[in-house]
């Protein structure tokens, strides 16, 4: 519904040809290109870097398109799935599950964490309908003070857990940072080849590759279609007869679940955990990789989740070293890629708003 | 009796009553443990003065029709610039901190024009869009503390670095120089009337703007804008009236809040300076629609007084810092309640 009708519509012939269509990609790429000439780093390590980069990182950008198709936006409350992630790991870590069975064991644990967690979640957003991405980053903020609530003052007090590698040594609380050796690179390590030098973890991106064919599939099926409905107006989809909060929810705790996964992907990669802060930049980092490749707040394909995470990593990786060659500071070269991560979610939102209102 | 306490807390609302019970709860426990009053009212006094005005600077925005401003960092910046450009020529005491004021004035005046003139290009999406913006001009800002021309050895890295140090001290400059001016101690008990004198008079200018012929057509356009665009004002221009206030306000927000710290914090600590002043004044009654000083003063008093006083009290009870956690849950679930209140509008 546009209340802001009171505005008046401006027609302007906008012709979308193929470049304009994908401007934002496009000139993401070029900057790309630009940064890997001015760095001048090792092609091989560069794409060492980068696949590894993408493969860590693919699952929780597609833990985004369920709640953009379901007219959402951008959930930036994907910090939530990471957190029930992180509980789950740190558990398997303290009962010393490990390996592939550890990872196993940790992503079926954190299923009801994130489930139970996407549930409140879709009902605070339902809520706040118009204004869901603001509110979702607010309740990432909001579950990280209960997160730290929890891994600094609950365990070891309320919650009876003593394992002193994990823990303060005051007995009270989850050390800064904890060691994954457990289920590190467990899914990486699964199936890899070579070519030319550079490892290439096949295992996990066969698991994304399999995720990208269940969404696609997902998308088909009754649920799938209703929540387009939903997302393309949901006062039409209620006319329809569709239940269009509890769709909204569903698309919630699928969104959940997945980032849950997503971040124990990206963790045994890591192997270590920062208790404090490894969730803390899941949300802004996916969401920015997503606008990076075309996506806006409604609409986001698979591909462009794809595009996006390689051209965002890309500058990512070659970012510093560019700022280096350039001006003589590393830093400008970090503050820089942390400018484009905001700048490109402050510009997207601004575009998509400017033009779902003149339309 | 029952009826009255109805009545309290319809107007106060269930989690403002929480918070004023959370306070009295540290006080008693203060008391009960030992600790005198006088000091931790004293400390409480120092914050609400410390950072009242970046709440104050949420009035503007919201009376605008603009909403709560999360972009607050905009103005925040144009205020370290402004402190940055006084260190720099080496003025001192009161005379450097009226200084800051006045570089930093006409920067936010522009900076606050241009954020305004976006935000009415987004209505709806003003405080999503409002966020990315102070986050991106904060880290912006980062490439130009790193490469920008000041040269005054106190400021720049001592050796081998290149660029601004990441905090400031401003002791040589203007740091307390509002909270020493007029203090007057009783006591055990400190009262920052220099501190509070500024406050209170930015606090009565902005009261006063509100009852100008202008700040009255930026009252009817926020409250309703296709009335007052019937009447003859223009929305967008009372709309950035209302951002420039803010973004001004929060310039001058910052030099207070630095002198009274003692440092300017630079590169990314300015980000999620915004938060606590959102939070401050939906704690005092505001909502994402109204907001008046009242609000202002009573949620900053709130607010900060439970800040201040939560590390030293809880402290003796449990051990750990519990107070930055108390800081994350307390502001974000202010933040999200008044998000999720439905206010009978939705946006589309």
């Amino acid at each position: 519904m546009k209340t802001q009708g009171a505005v008046l519509p401006r027609q302007r012939g906008i012709d979308i040809s193929l470049l304009k269509k994908n401007a934002v990609p496009l000139l993401f790429a070029a900057l790309c290109i630009l940064g890997v000439m001015v760095s001048g780093m090792d092609p091989s390590f560069l794409l060492y870097e980068i696949i590894t980069r993408f493969s860590r990182n693919s699952f929780l950008v597609l833990a985004l398109l369920i709640p953009v198709s379901a007219g959402l936006g951008l959930n930036f409350a994907i910090t939530i799935g990471a957190m029930a992630g992180q509980i789950a790991i740190v558990t398997i870590t303290h009962y010393q599950i490990k390996g592939l069975n550890g990872l196993l064991w940790a992503m079926a644990l954190s299923v009801p964490l994130a489930v139970a967690m996407g549930y409140l979640a879709g009902m605070v957003m339902n809520r706040a309908k118009g204004r869901e991405m603001i509110t979702s980053m607010i309740l990432g903020f909001f579950a990280n003070g209960l997160y730290q609530l929890l891994f600094l003052f609950l365990v070891g007090t309320v919650i009876p857990m003593k394992n002193r590698a994990m823990m303060l040594p005051e007995g009270v609380g989850l050390r800064n940072t904890v060691d994954l050796y457990g289920v590190a690179r467990a899914l990486d390590k699964l199936w890899r080849i070579n070519i030319g030098g550079i490892w290439i973890p096949m295992g996990t991106l066969l698991v994304v590759a399999l995720l990208c064919v269940v969404l696609q599939y997902f998308m088909r099926t009754r649920l799938g279609q209703e929540m387009r409905a939903v997302g393309q107006d949901r006062h039409i989809a209620e006319v329809a007869g569709i239940d269009v909060d509890r769709i909204r929810i569903i698309a919630m705790i699928f969104s959940t679940v997945l980032a849950a996964w997503g971040q124990l992907i990206f963790l045994q990669n890591i192997s270590t955990l920062n208790t404090y802060n490894s969730h803390e930049q899941v949300g802004t980092f996916a969401v920015a990789a997503l606008l990076v490749g075309g996506a806006t707040a409604t609409r986001a394909s698979i591909w462009q989740a794809l595009v996006g995470l390689l051209l965002f990593h890309t500058l990512f990786v070659v970012s510093p070293q560019a700022g280096q060659a350039l001006f003589g500071i590393p830093q400008i070269g970090e503050y820089f890629r942390v400018f484009v991560a905001y700048g490109v979610i402050a510009v997207a939102l601004a575009l998509h708003s400017w033009q779902s209102r003149s339309k | 009796m029952s009826e009255r306490f109805q009545d309290i807390r319809e107007r106060l609302g269930i989690p403002r009553l929480i918070i004023i019970g959370f306070v009295l709860l540290l006080f008693v426990t203060a008391y009960a443990t030992g600790m005198s009053i006088g000091p931790l009212v004293s400390a409480s006094l120092v914050r609400i003065g410390m950072n009242g005005i970046l709440v104050l600077a949420m009035v503007p925005t919201i009376t605008a029709g603009v909403g709560l401003n999360f972009g607050l960092s905009v103005g925040i910046l144009c205020g370290l610039v402004g402190s940055l450009i006084s260190m720099e020529l080496r003025i001192r005491g009161f005379s450097g901190f009226f200084a800051a004021i006045l570089f930093s004035m006409p920067l936010a005046v522009v900076a606050g024009w241009a954020y305004a003139k976006l935000l009415n290009k987004v209505k709806g999406q003003e405080m999503m869009v409002g966020t990315y913006v102070g986050f991106s001009m904060v880290a912006l800002m980062c490439i130009f503390w790193l490469a920008a021309p000041f040269s005054s050895p106190e400021m720049v890295w001592a050796y081998g670095g290149q660029g601004l140090r990441y905090t400031l001290t401003l002791d040589n400059y203007f740091g307390k120089v509002l909270n020493n001016f007029l203090l007057v101690s009783i006591g055990q008990w400190e009262f920052p009337l220099g501190l509070f004198g500024f406050f209170g008079l930015l606090c009565l200018l902005v009261h006063l703007f509100f009852r100008t012929k202008l700040g009255m057509a930026v009252k009817a356009a926020g409250a309703n804008p296709r009335f007052a665009e019937a009447s003859g004002i223009d929305p967008d221009r009372t709309r950035t009236m209302g951002v420039i206030m803010s973004t001004v306000l929060g310039a001058i927000g910052i030099i207070v809040y630095a002198q009274s710290y003692g440092f300017l914090q630079l590169y990314m600590a300015p980000q999620m300076m915004g938060f606590p002043a959102i939070a401050a004044i939906l704690i005092g009654g505001a909502n994402l629609r109204d907001a008046r000083i009242p609000h202002v003063l009573l949620g900053t008093a709130l607010f900060q007084t439970l800040l201040t006083i939560a590390l030293p009290v809880t402290s003796r009870v449990i051990e750990g810092d519990i107070s930055e956690v108390a800081r994350l849950i307390i502001s974000n679930g202010m933040i999200l309640y008044a998000l999720t209140r439905r206010d009978g509008r939705e946006v589309a």
